[in-house]
């Protein structure tokens, strides 16, 4: 069952890989928008993930310690965030920008010596005879842990927005810092938590692309996937299940112009400069759909996203 | 502990201390960056900010540069820091910055072999145009959609890219260049070719629109209603619209004005420094202007001044890469670092820090 020599099962299966680093990055986000703060810095951290993870994983041989020490470098670039916007009140529009462009000088300055070098694999968990049920085995049973571990954070996050005590006061600090301080929460302190979240999900995502996806280090590496899963959270009205479909669309966009980009039976030939700018244009366009009309996802942002708390009293 | 207390208003003193300040710490915190790459701090600091300009060795070749790598910067900085003013935030200029250079190029190309006094006006138009129509797209889909602008201009310099590469692959390759990518050499044709027009300066044609540009905007904004209505707006939205400025209008207006001096600057560059359209033609100078336009203050003249410093950091960096080995990625971060300490010390302009011990002391 192929269509132009492309294999739906493997298609869908690599979907599944491909939509991993921006559904971490995008769910860390949300968090984080949810508490009221707007990180733009989303690739900068991405990027730091990916390569203190590729760095760790090199070194240590391990893939698992990789994705660790991925999340970390994510969460100590927040740190300055945290610094920069908590701390000294700076503006988080250019702050969140300056966190990208520091993020890609650095991640490119301890990448240095790693260009070209082969990470240690990351296998794919043992299902034993599951994965050799026709079709759903290779889509459902044949994945490495993260793609498994990226949906129970979604789930997580869902559960604990929805059904939490945590998660209630997470969504007052971003809905009315003043209120939520009145009541007696400690917003920075909500905020810096989600903040570090926010960090250490874009790393691990980001380590994803360099000892998964790619696999192996080049600067640069995370190509606007940082700004996709921005875009993503807004997708999804920041709701958490919605950023898994997002995510689904947009690795499907991509590995379906991979596809195309590698096929040679496909009738009509797209340039490749053409297909590999879909994604970004996709995104463009579904932001623009989502934020039209009168159902606007903008309706559904946390009231106090982007503004700064200081409590005079 | 320390208490933060808001100022009624900002304070001057700091408006032109924080960047001085920022820039202090960022050459101490870049010097621990670089004693811990294994090299010297001092003197890569001196290689950076002073061998360029008075080292009697590489002055010579350093300081044309300058204004060569200062234009682009400061060109771009002064249209975004116009939108930045009213809070629309244009962060894609590294695409108008393309697109312009791929227009104006193109209509250069398109006259080869033609030799005309109109050819290289009508570039600068097409440039302007390019970076302009490019910036258009978030500002009506901001407008007529209310789409954040911040993603699509971004989103689009991603695009912007793979369209320069089919570009240098395809539609403008030189069909005398062997197969290889990239365009002609627009500098060897002379009615396209923006030259050094005052030999040993490094002054071309950018040069001096990006002196006009500092000029025309300061009057913008000090003197032109339109200047006001931006101030207003990013200060004080909710006056703005009581006072009649149309949001839309602005939007557009900003959003215009900064696509159209990145496309300026990218076709300026296209034509000059760099002479053809080839795959790696942008070097981020788009993102780069971010920093020079906080680093000015988003002031014309503090711009101008910032954008001189930033070009010193270019040039030094290439300087400190030849000489003492320094990654070229070192710089890049360090240009990142000065914008997080220029935001860090942008505090002490908004707000008094107060030590309260000192106050129960003086009562």
């Amino acid at each position: 069952m192929d269509f132009y020599g492309i294999n739906p099962a493997v298609l869908i299966a690599s979907l599944m890989v491909a939509s991993v680093p921006i559904m971490l990055a995008a769910i860390g986000e949300l968090v984080v928008e949810k508490a009221g703060v707007l990180n733009l810095g989303v690739e900068g951290m991405m990027i730091m993930g990916a390569i203190c993870g590729f760095i760790t994983a090199v070194h240590s041989g391990s893939p698992m310690l990789g994705f660790l020490g991925g999340a970390a470098g994510g969460a100590v670039l927040s740190v300055l965030f945290i610094l920069l916007t908590q701390v000294f009140l700076a503006n988080q529009v250019a702050t969140g920008l300056a966190l990208t462009l520091f993020g890609l000088g650095l991640s490119s300055l301890l990448g240095q010596g790693y260009n070209g070098i082969k990470p240690p694999a990351t296998k794919p968990l043992p299902f034993g005879p599951l994965t050799d049920i026709p079709f759903f085995g290779r889509i459902l049973f044949s994945h490495d842990a993260m793609v498994y571990i990226s949906i129970a954070v979604i789930a997580a996050v869902w559960a604990m927005l929805k059904y939490t005590r945590a998660g209630l006061i997470l969504r007052a600090v971003g809905e009315s810092h003043d209120a939520a301080h009145a009541l007696g929460y400690k917003v920075v302190r909500i905020r810096v938590l989600a903040i570090l979240f926010g960090g250490a999900m874009a790393g691990l995502g980001g380590a994803y692309v360099s000892l998964v996806r790619v696999p192996q280090w080049t600067d640069g590496i995370t190509a606007g996937a940082g700004w996709i899963a921005l875009a993503i959270v807004v997708f999804a009205s920041w709701k958490p299940w919605r950023v898994l479909i997002g995510a689904y669309l947009f690795g499907g966009i991509t590995v379906l112009q991979l596809n195309l980009q590698a096929s040679n039976s496909f009738p009509i030939k797209i340039p490749v400069e053409y297909l590999a700018m879909s994604p970004y244009l996709i995104t463009i366009l579904v932001l623009v759909i989502m934020s039209s009309g009168r159902g606007r996802a903008s309706l559904n942002a946390p009231a106090a996203l982007g503004q700064n708390f200081h409590a005079s009293r | 502990m320390l208490i933060l207390e808001r100022r009624p208003t900002p304070s001057r003193f700091w408006a032109w201390g924080t960047p001085i300040l920022a820039v202090i710490l960022t050459m101490i915190a870049g010097g621990l960056m670089f004693a811990i790459l294994g090299k010297d701090p001092f003197e890569a600091i001196r290689t950076i900010f002073w061998d360029p300009l008075f080292n009697a060795q590489f002055a010579a070749y350093s300081r044309p540069q300058l204004l060569v790598k200062a234009a682009p910067l400061i060109l771009i900085a002064i249209g975004l820091s116009l939108g930045f003013r009213a809070g629309i935030w244009n962060i894609g200029a590294e695409g108008q910055y393309i697109m312009g250079a791929i227009c104006g190029a193109a209509v250069g190309l398109a006259f080869y072999p033609m030799e005309a006094w109109f050819i290289f006006p009508l570039m600068v138009v097409a440039g302007a145009l390019g970076g302009l129509i490019w910036a258009m797209i978030p500002a009506i889909l901001k407008t007529q959609f209310r789409t954040n602008e911040i993603l699509v201009s971004l989103l689009l310099v991603y695009v912007a890219e793979n369209i320069l590469a089919s570009m240098s692959l395809g539609l403008l390759r030189n069909p005398e260049g062997g197969g290889f990518p990239g365009s002609r050499n627009l500098g060897q044709y002379p009615s396209a070719a923006n030259h050094e027009l005052i030999a040993g300066t490094g002054m071309h044609w950018g040069v001096v629109a990006a002196f006009i540009t500092v000029i025309a905007s300061y009057i913008l904004l000090q003197r032109h209603i339109l200047g006001f209505q931006i101030k207003l707006a990013g200060q004080a939205p909710r006056a703005a619209r009581f006072a009649g400025v149309s949001p839309n209008r602005l939007v557009i207006l900003c959003m215009a004005m900064s696509g159209g001096l990145a496309g300026l600057a990218g076709m300026f560059e296209v034509a000059g420094p760099a002479g053809q359209i080839s795959i790696d033609f942008n070097v981020g100078y788009g993102f780069t202007a971010i920093i020079v336009a906080f680093l000015g203050r988003l002031n014309p003249v503090g711009i101008l001044l910032a954008g001189l410093l930033m070009a010193l950091t270019y040039i030094g960096g290439e300087l400190a890469q030849f000489m003492l080995g320094l990654p070229s990625a070192a710089i890049q971060a360090f240009q990142g670092m000065l914008l997080f300490f220029l935001l860090a010390v942008d505090l002490l302009s908004n707000y008094r820090i107060r030590v309260p011990l000192l106050i129960k002391e003086a009562r």
